[in-house]
């Protein structure tokens, strides 16, 4: 029974591995031709303001350095075979290996991320539950009305709200900068670090928590709607009782799951939020690349990007594989 | 006095068509049903006459676009909302009409243990599945790995470990083996001579016979006729309804002869005897107003032609 | 004796009108404000938001309802002309990426096995990538500036709506009458013509609607960041990036007004196109 179980569940990981594997072969050859194709010099990226000062043979020289000379194609598969021995290559603005300032930066948007995933995916949760229960309250449509609103909100202006009140009315927060500027990173300390991440981790939160409660809203209303609500109810179960035993355990996954394969958008909200208070994190590095032209650390943030998403959709299969009965325990008649 | 009165209940539902207007469909008009304790009353009629909404309706579990009117007494009190609220579980009992109304993320013996409402649940529990063959293994399992059978002994447990005075069935015995539809229904016998009272609404007339002391015959929203047991038999000259008497006959050990025609839907209900386009008494009269109930012979009925 | 066993909360008074007549009717009012306001933004010329040295960095007031920046432009004139770029950008990339969906969602649904196959592979691929990723890198590729972010838009907003067409047409094809107008022999032009488009309309809108709001979003997030617009065009994205060099002098309404009406403006969509759906799709209205 055990063993038969692996095996599915050992198929289920395989087929899905082979899923991302293309896609991930073809979002690298595709994000390649891309950015090859861009009129956006990556030589001028590499030399930065000294471009006077760069003659034609320099240039030349350069060129032949970064290999960007030679075909594309042969170019692909320079970068494709130093790939897949773990090289992405090294940055032209950072002039360090991307790797290495992905690692460093995934560390800060890490913090950053979760903080505001945890935060939205516990109030949200909380926030569409109560609503649901008390549909068509008072409750249930402020909580419908913050969400909508929530929902049409350009996270970067909320930022911008968030440095307006905090920072710049109130004081009660610095304007910008992962760390203190002026100061050794290595004397920053946690609590610096703390107090740059509040607010655009509250931002990011106040932000992610709409989809979440309006998604559990609806999905607690339906399961209210239910037959096996309708029959606990017949038993005498009521309020908080009835969710309890009912509501809780059939909202709970698809809303967790929801969180999980929202990877993508709490990225694209982590790339706004880094960018307004100059948090030192992937995101803030992504727009760097992307205007200033650095190929290399562009591409290597979008497949670094793709496997956050992957690794969020994984997870979210997976929890439905190792929680809901239905598929965890297989048909015993 | 009975233990359960329904009087004059009429249900209706909002609902909005195609565009932009609503409409109010009328499902039970004028509906009356005594249950007296100690009693079987069988509710027999076709698919969507209402019988489901009867039984939802004394819970007070129906949706919220439905429109009620009418009194409902339990031991001679009027029923309100919160009063109904109060009774649900602990007084009355429903047994549901599909197994879909199991919780599907819920093992199954703790469903039937959040029924029992003195004494030890577990106890209870394993006592009643044992009683309907059920194997202890079973309560650990999930909605969705059990048979049909299975599902609706579940179903069933619920009501027996509750100790409510009266349980409403709603069709609970489609896909039970003869065995244990026998016990199911000599549970409810065993029920009602304990001094309760039952409501088994059915599809299956002839198994209602067996147990039931009354039968009360649905049609297209409203009971045409409330008959002891005993009429029905021979031809159903005893039978006071055209609806019933045809129903009677068309059973297959009868002369199964099916009754030409279909009920009408609620959204196009005729004016007049509801039965009145498929009954071969019918009279011109009989399509001008609906004929009120009324008592013959220790029965009740909805004919201006019963004899 | 009759007494009401179950109060209905909400007992409409005969004479108002229901809820659904009220939906179409906001809709229809928010739609003319959203006409206006592209046609104002499109009438006022380059005048209005012309340098004015002597009225620079003003607080709000009623000369300059929402202030004026530090070149003396009045913020008003210039959130007027974003928000009547905003939708006209939005409605490029909602009606290119529609067309996209469309194509690609009857496609899956009609050519077989293998284009299906494909099309949901492609979905996937969009999918994969953070949605803000694939904008930079589009944008990066075609250089910024407006093609980029158009090209952007187009590509990016597709792949739900494109699964919504595909169920549905499946749906349609399976209907009876599709499938007694194969057996008359008409051909599967005539059919997608005849039958399939018809009944895709309303999908169509309602995907659309609910598209331009994301794509209104997207706009302004990545002008924002600075890879979208050029900071020539009166865009929103722009207004809010340029006013951060200001936040800390407590030029607060440089941000908080444009930020607003675009709120606004893609919350009005976002209504319009809820409300089109529950009045098109009747299966969910009647709670
Ligand atoms: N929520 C509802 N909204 C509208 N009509 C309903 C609703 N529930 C039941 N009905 C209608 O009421 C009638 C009676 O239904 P029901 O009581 O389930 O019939 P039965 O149990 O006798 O088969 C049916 O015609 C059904 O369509
Ligand atoms: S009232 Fe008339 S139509 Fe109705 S059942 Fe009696 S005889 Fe038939
Ligand atoms: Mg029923």
């Amino acid at each position: 029974m055990r063993k038969m179980l692996l095996g599915k569940l050992g198929i289920f990981l395989l087929l899905k591995g082979l899923r991302m594997l293309t896609l991930l072969i073809a979002i690298c050859f595709i994000s390649f031709l891309l950015v090859k194709n861009s009129p956006i010099d990556p030589i001028q990226a590499y030399i930065g303001a000294d471009m006077l000062k760069v003659g034609p043979e320099q240039r030349e020289k350069i060129a032949e350095y970064w290999g960007l000379d030679q075909p594309v194609m042969v170019q692909f598969l320079n970068w494709g075979s130093a790939l897949l021995a773990g090289d992405l290559g090294t940055s032209m603005i950072f002039r360090r290996p991307v790797a290495e300032i992905i690692g460093e930066r995934f560390v800060n948007s890490l913090v950053l991320m979760i903080t505001a995933w945890v935060l939205s995916g516990v109030i949200g949760f909380v926030m569409g539950v109560l609503s649901a229960m008390k549909k068509d309250t008072w409750i249930d449509r402020l909580i419908k009305w913050y969400c909508y609103t929530l929902a049409s909100t350009p996270t970067f202006w909320m930022g911008l709200l968030m440095l307006i009140v905090f920072a710049v009315w109130l004081g009660w927060f610095p304007i910008g900068l992962g760390v203190p500027a002026g100061v050794l990173a290595a004397d920053v300390t946690i609590a610096d670090r703390i107090e740059h991440l509040i607010l655009p981790a509250i931002t990011l939160s106040i932000i992610g928590v709409a989809n979440v409660a309006l998604h559990t809203r609806q999905k607690l209303i339906d399961v209210l709607a239910s037959d096996y609500v309708l029959f606990a109810r017949a038993r005498g179960e009521r309020g908080f009782i009835l969710f309890w035993r009912h509501g809780l355990r059939n909202v709970a996954l698809p809303a967790i799951t929801l969180q999980f394969a929202a990877f993508g958008e709490l990225f694209g909200g982590a790339v706004l939020a880094e960018q307004i208070f100059s948090y030192p994190g992937l995101g803030q590095a992504t727009v760097e690349a992307g205007l200033r032209g650095d190929v290399p650390l562009l591409l290597g943030l979008v497949i670094f990007s793709t496997f956050f998403v992957f690794a969020g959709n994984l997870i979210a299969d997976l929890i439905y594989y190792a929680v809901d009965p239905r598929t965890r325990e297989s048909r015993m008649i | 006095m009975p233990i359960l009165e329904v009087e004059n209940l009429s249900i209706s539902f909002n609902q909005y068509t195609a565009g932009l207007r609503r409409k109010n469909i009328q499902v039970i008009s004028s509906l009356h049903v005594t249950l007296e304790a100690g009693e079987i009353l069988a509710v027999v009629g076709a698919s969507g006459s209402g019988k489901s909404l009867l039984a939802h309706a004394i819970l007070g579990i129906l949706p919220d676009n439905a429109l009620v009117s009418g009194t409902i007494k339990y031991n001679g009190e009027v029923l309100n909302a919160s009063t109904q609220a109060s009774l649900r579980g602990k007084e009355i009992a429903l047994i549901p009409q599909s197994t879909n109304y199991l919780d599907p993320l819920m093992r199954v013996g703790n469903q039937v243990r959040t029924s029992v409402k003195t004494g030890d649940a577990t106890v209870a529990q394993r006592a009643v599945f044992k009683r309907l063959h059920l194997q202890q293994s079973v309560e650990k399992m999930y909605p969705f790995q059990l048979s049909g059978g299975m599902a609706r002994r579940t179903l069933l447990s619920t009501a027996i470990v509750s100790d409510a005075k009266v349980i409403i069935a709603d069709e609970p015995t489609p896909g039970l083996d003869p065995v244990v539809m026998k016990e199911a229904l000599n549970n409810f016998r065993e029920f009602a001579d304990n001094g309760c009272a039952v409501m088994l609404i059915t599809h299956d007339i002839e198994s209602a016979l067996t147990i039931a002391d009354k039968i009360a015959v649905f049609y297209a929203g409203t009971t045409v006729e409330v008959a002891p047991v005993e009429d029905f038999t021979g031809n159903g000259e005893s039978l006071r309804h055209p609806y019933s008497k045809a129903l009677w006959r068309a059973l297959p050990q009868n002369d199964f002869i099916p009754i030409p025609g279909s009920q009408p839907h609620p959204s196009a209900l005729p004016t007049g005897c509801l039965f009145a386009p498929r009954c071969t008494m019918a009279t011109p009269a009989c399509s001008e107003k609906q004929p009120d109930m009324q008592n013959i012979r220790d029965g009740m009925v909805r004919c201006m032609h019963a004899t | 004796m009759i007494q009401n066993l179950h109060v209905r909360k909400k007992e409409e008074n005969r004479f108002s009108l229901n809820r659904r007549q009220r939906k179409l009717i906001t809709s229809i009012v928010a739609a003319i404000l959203l006409l206006g306001i592209v046609v104002v933004g499109a009438l006022l010329d380059e005048d209005r938001i012309a340098t004015n040295l002597i009225a620079r960095n003003l607080a709000p007031s009623f000369d300059h309802l929402f202030g004026t920046d530090w070149l003396g432009r009045d913020m008003f004139a210039r959130t007027i002309m974003g928000l009547s770029l905003s939708v006209k950008v939005g409605l490029i990339g909602a009606i290119g990426s529609t067309s996209i969906a469309l194509i690609l969602g009857m496609a899956a649904a009609t050519m077989g096995k293998v284009a299906d196959r494909i099309i949901s592979w492609l979905i996937d691929l969009f999918l994969s990538v953070p949605h803000l990723v694939t904008l930079i890198l589009i944008a990066f590729t075609l250089g910024g500036g407006f093609k980029g972010i158009v090209m952007g838009l187009v590509l990016t907003h597709w792949p739900s709506l494109a699964r919504v067409i595909r169920a549905e047409v499946m749906q349609i094809r399976s209907a009876e009458y599709v499938q007694i107008s194969k057996q008359l022999g008409k051909s599967r032009g005539w059919i997608a013509v005849h039958h399939i488009l018809p009944h895709l309309t309303p999908q169509i809108l309602i995907g659309f609607m609910l598209m331009f709001p994301h794509v209104i979003l997207h706009e302004s997030a990545v002008t924002f960041i600075g890879l979208g617009l050029s900071p020539h065009e009166p865009a929103i994205g722009i207004i809010l990036s340029e006013s951060m060099k200001y936040l800390s002098a407590g030029m607060w309404w440089l941000a908080f007004f444009p930020g607003l009406c675009l709120l606004m403006i893609v919350q009005t969509f976002d209504r319009i196109g809820e409300n089109l759906r529950l009045l098109l799709d009747p299966t969910k209205s009647n709670d």
